[in-house]
C-alpha cells in the first residue's frame, strides 16, 4: 500500500535520512523502531509531506505522491498522529475532532463524531473542554480520534505511548490492534520495541538514518543485535 | 467635564479605527507570524478608492463596495505574488517584503489617484449632536457602530464557523493544521483578504472625519501597530482594547498637553510596551515550540 524507496531528507545541509526504503503492505501493522534521533519522525513527516525530501520516491496505492502537498495526501487517506500529540490546544475537544474531518464533506462529520465517541467514551464527556486542559492519556486519545475523523487508509503513528502510564500504553496498543482488525493499515513508530513488536506484522530498525534490520516482527524480534540494543535481552 | 467628554469621544472614534487596523495586523500575524506593514495601505485604498469612484459618478454605496473589493484583491495579490513565493525566506524577510509592498502601493496610488487631500460626505450630515456639553458628529457614531459591527462579524466568523476554527487551528499549531489536511497557505491568503477588507472599511468610515490621501496609510499602520503591541500582539481582544486606549491617549494628550505631542504618543507606547511589558495587556508569553 505504501512503498518508500531510497528516501533522503535533510535539515539545512545536514542529511538525516540516507536512502531509506520501507514497504507497508495493506492491512498490516508495520513498526519502525530506533533510538533517539534516528530519524523516525523525519521519515513520517516526509511521508505526510510536511518535511522536504531531497531524493527518493513515495508510492501510495500505486501512485507516486512525493510531489503532492500535505493536504492532498490527507485527502488520499494518509493521516498522521504526530509526535507530541500536537493538538489545537485553544480549541475544544469536539472542534479538534471536527477539524480532523477537514478534508471530508461537512454532512458526514456527525456520524464520524459518534463513532469516535463510541471508541473513546471519555472524549464525549469532555467534548466542550479545551484540548489543552486534558491529561496526557486523554490528549493521546484525542490525537488518535482526530486522525480517525479523516477516515484514513494508512495511519501513521509517531510514538503514541510516549509519556503514558503502563496501563494507558496497553490501552493504546489494544486500540491500534483493533483498528487493524477493522482493516486499517498502520505504520507505527515506537521506542518501546517490546510492545510494538508484539502487535506488529513486520518491523524495520532505523539507525542514524539507515534501515539496518528488517523482516517479520518475529524475525526482527529474534535478531541478536535487536535483542541486545532494543529489547535488553 | 464637557471638555473631558469631547476628548473622550474623539479618542474613542479615532481609537475605533486604530482598533480595526490593529485587528488586521493581528489576523495576519496569527496566521503567518508576519507583521504586514502594508496594512495602512488597505485603509488608504478603502478611502481613496471610494472617493475616486464617487468622483467618477459611481453611487456612494457601490463605490464603497467596489473599493473594499479592490483592497481585498490587492491583499490577495500581495499574498500570492510576494508572500507565498518567498515562503521559506523567514519571517524577517517577509516583513521587509510587506514594507516594500507598502511603498509600492503608495507610489501607485500617487499616480492612479493624486497627491491631494479628499473627503467623503458624512452619512448622517455634519450637524453635531450635543451630549453633556460636548459636540459629537453623527459620523463619529457611525464609525463606532461600524467598528462594533465589524468586530462582531469577525467574531462570528472565527468562533462559529469551521473555516474560522481552521484559522485558529493554523495560528495555534501550523504543523498539526497541515497534518489534518488544512491548506495553511490558503488560510494565510484568507487572513490577508479579511484584513484588507477590514482595513478598507475602516478607511471608508473615517474619511469624512479625518480626510484621506495617498499616504495616510503610513501613519495609520504605525498607530495600528502600536495599538496591537499595546494590546498584546496576536490577541484580537487586545487589538481592540489597544486601539481604543491609544486613541484616548492621543486625544487626551493633544487636549490637555499640546497637539504637537499627539503623533509622539504612538512611538512612546511602542517603546513603553517593548521596555516594560513585551506581551502587551492581553498577549500571552510566546513559547518557542521545539
Ligand atoms: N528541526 C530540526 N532541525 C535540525 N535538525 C533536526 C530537526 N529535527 C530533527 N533534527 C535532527 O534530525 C535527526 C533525526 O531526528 P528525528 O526527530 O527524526 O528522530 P527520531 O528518530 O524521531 O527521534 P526521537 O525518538 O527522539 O523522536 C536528529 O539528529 C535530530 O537532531
Ligand atoms: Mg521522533
Amino acid at each position: 500500500m505504501l512503498s518508500v524507496s531510497n528516501l533522503t531528507s535533510a535539515y539545512g545541509r545536514i542529511e538525516v535520512l540516507h536512502g531509506v526504503s520501507i514497504d507497508v503492505p495493506e492491512g498490516e501493522i508495520v513498526t519502525l523502531v530506533g533510538t533517539n534521533g534516528a530519524g523516525k519522525t523525519t521519515l513520517l513527516r516526509a511521508i505526510s509531506g510536511v518535511q522536504r525530501m531531497t531524493n527518493g520516491s513515495i508510492r501510495f496505492a500505486g501512485t507516486l505522491i512525493e510531489s503532492l502537498p500535505s493536504h492532498a495526501r490527507v485527502s488520499l487517506g494518509i493521516v498522521q498522529v504526530p509526535e507530541g500529540r500536537q493538538l489545537f490546544s485553544p480549541l475544544c475537544v469536539e472542534d479538534n475532532l471536527r477539524l480532523g474531518a477537514w478534508t471530508h464533506r461537512r454532512t458526514d462529520i456527525r456520524r464520524s463524531l459518534e463513532q469516535i465517541y463510541e471508541l473513546f467514551p471519555m472524549l464525549a464527556s469532555k467534548r466542550r473542554m479545551a484540548a489543552g486542559s486534558l491529561s496526557g492519556g486523554q490528549q493521546q486519545m484525542l490525537a488518535v480520534g482526530r486522525a480517525l475523523m479523516a477516515k484514513p487508509r494508512l495511519l501513521l503513528l509517531d510514538e503514541p505511548s510516549m509519556g503514558l502510564a503502563p496501563l494507558l500504553v496497553d490501552q493504546i496498543l489494544q486500540t491500534i490492534s483493533a483498528l487493524k482488525r477493522d482493516g486499517l493499515t498502520i505504520l507505527l513508530v515506537e521506542q518501546n520495541a517490546h510492545a510494538a513488536l508484539a502487535i506488529a506484522d513486520r518491523a524495520y530498525v532505523l539507525e542514524t538514518g539507515r534501515i539496518t534490520v528488517h523482516g517479520t516482527a518475529a524475525e526482527v524480534g529474534s535478531d541478536r543485535r535487536v535483542q541486545e540494543a532494543y529489547l535488553g535481552i | 467635564m464637557a471638555e473631558f467628554l469631547q476628548f473622550f469621544f474623539s479618542g474613542l472614534t479615532v481609537g475605533a479605527v486604530y482598533a480595526l487596523v490593529a485587528l488586521g495586523f493581528t489576523l495576519i500575524y496569527n496566521a503567518s507570524e508576519v507583521i504586514n506593514f502594508a496594512q495602512g495601505e488597505f485603509v488608504m485604498l478603502g478611502g481613496m478608492g471610494t472617493v475616486f469612484l464617487a468622483l467618477a459618478g459611481v453611487p456612494l454605496p457601490l463605490a464603497a463596495l467596489v473599493a473594499v473589493i479592490i483592497a481585498v484583491a490587492v491583499g490577495v495579490a500581495l499574498h500570492r505574488l510576494a508572500i507565498e513565493p518567498a515562503g521559506d525566506a523567514g519571517v524577517v524577510n517577509l516583513i521587509i517584503i510587506t514594507i516594500g509592498a507598502s511603498i509600492f502601493l503608495r507610489g501607485v496610488a500617487q499616480v492612479v489617484f493624486d497627491k491631494r487631500f479628499h473627503s467623503l460626505p458624512h452619512l448622517f450630515g455634519a450637524e453635531p449632536l450635543r451630549i453633556g456639553g460636548a459636540a459629537i458628529l453623527p459620523q463619529s457614531l457611525v464609525v463606532l457602530a461600524g467598528a462594533a459591527i465589524i468586530v462582531f462579524l469577525l467574531w462570528l466568523f472565527i468562533d462559529r464557523t469551521l473555516v474560522g476554527k481552521a484559522v485558529i487551528a493554523t495560528a495555534a499549531n501550523r504543523l498539526a493544521a497541515r497534518l489534518v489536511g488544512i491548506n495553511t497557505s490558503r488560510v494565510v491568503g484568507l487572513s490577508f483578504a479579511v484584513s484588507a477588507a477590514i482595513g478598507a472599511l475602516a478607511g471608508i468610515l473615517i474619511t469624512p472625519l479625518t480626510l484621506t490621501s495617498y499616504d495616510v496609510g503610513t501613519l495609520l499602520a504605525l498607530k495600528g501597530f502600536a495599538a496591537a503591541m499595546l494590546g498584546g500582539i496576536g490577541s484580537p481582544m487586545g487589538a481592540v482594547l489597544g486601539g481604543l486606549l491609544l486613541g484616548m491617549l492621543e486625544a487626551f494628550s493633544a487636549g490637555y498637553l499640546s497637539s504637537s505631542y499627539k503623533e509622539a504618543v504612538a512611538f512612546l507606547v511602542i517603546l513603553g510596551v517593548l521596555l516594560a511589558m513585551p506581551n502587551g495587556l492581553l498577549g500571552r508569553a510566546k513559547v518557542e515550540r521545539v
